[in-house]
């Protein structure tokens, strides 16, 4: 039997890497990627607490999580597109509209 | 050294060779691919805990949806360019080093933090369950997520729309 810490710093280690992906990542898009890489490894934990405590909440809490992040991903790459079209790009260091 | 702690050794070992062929590889499109596979493995790991139905949820929802919405932006904005989009890393070394100390501070607390070791026998089906406790006890927070969607959805509908 593979006890929660297993599974706990398991998902740790992908939020980790989800992290360096947003920090390192030019590209919005690439960025977005590492936004979902964090937020699935938070779902990791959710359904191992549930698991291990014999609660579903948790479970019922993941199934609003991937729903949320699915709007999330549509609202941002659509944010992405619009920019694209006024900026022809989608590198986060160039979008420096708003600096005074 | 049961089936299941081999299967939960290869499960991990791939899920964390894919998110980081995610976060590295040059080629945007290579790392959408990677993410699915990544995505895909995840719902493996919740099939080790014993819940299928969020399997599935995941491989329609996640490794379907975003996957195919991602692939399409790229494709769009790579049209819209008219060239292939790069996408270099910058500060590698910084990055490595803040996501290091988030690992280790996260490690520290699972130290110190009393976990209970043995799970409870699997309640075997939980989906019944389930519904019935989104309609139950969580009946406003899914109205709430379908208020959310819908504007999600007008939102995307906004931002896409054509210029004239």
């Amino acid at each position: 039997m593979i006890g929660l810490q297993a599974y706990l710093v398991l998902a740790a280690l992908v939020f980790a890497i989800g992290l360096f992906g947003v920090l390192t990542r030019r590209n919005a898009v690439g960025i977005l990627l590492g936004i979902e890489l964090m937020l699935n490894a938070v779902n990791i934990n959710l359904v191992a607490f549930a698991r291990f405590n014999g609660d579903l909440a948790g479970v019922v809490f993941t199934l609003f999580t991937i729903s949320i992040t699915v709007a999330e991903v549509a609202v941002g790459l659509a944010i992405v597109i619009a920019i694209f079209r006024v900026r022809r790009t989608v590198e986060a260091d160039r979008l420096n509209l708003l600096r005074g | 050294m049961t089936l299941e702690t081999v299967g939960f050794g290869v499960v991990a070992a791939l899920l964390l060779a894919s998110s980081l062929a995610v976060v590295l590889t040059p080629n945007l499109f290579h790392s959408v691919l990677y993410l699915a596979a990544a995505l895909v493995l995840t719902g493996v790991v919740f099939l080790l805990l014993e819940q299928p139905f969020l399997f599935a949820v995941q491989l329609l929802l996640y490794a379907g949806g975003v996957v195919t919405i991602v692939v399409f932006a790229i494709m769009l904005t790579e049209r819209l360019v008219g060239d292939r989009i790069g996408q270099a890393s910058r500060h590698p070394i910084n990055g490595a080093i803040v996501a290091a100390a988030v690992f280790a501070g996260i490690v520290g607390f699972l130290i110190q933090a009393p976990v209970r070791a043995t799970a409870p026998a699997p309640a075997g089906d939980t989906t019944a369950a389930l519904g019935r406790a989104l309609v139950g006890p969580f009946a406003v927070t899914l109205e709430l997520l379908g208020v959310l969607l819908v504007a999600a959805l007008l939102g995307a509908v906004y931002f896409a729309r054509s210029e004239e």
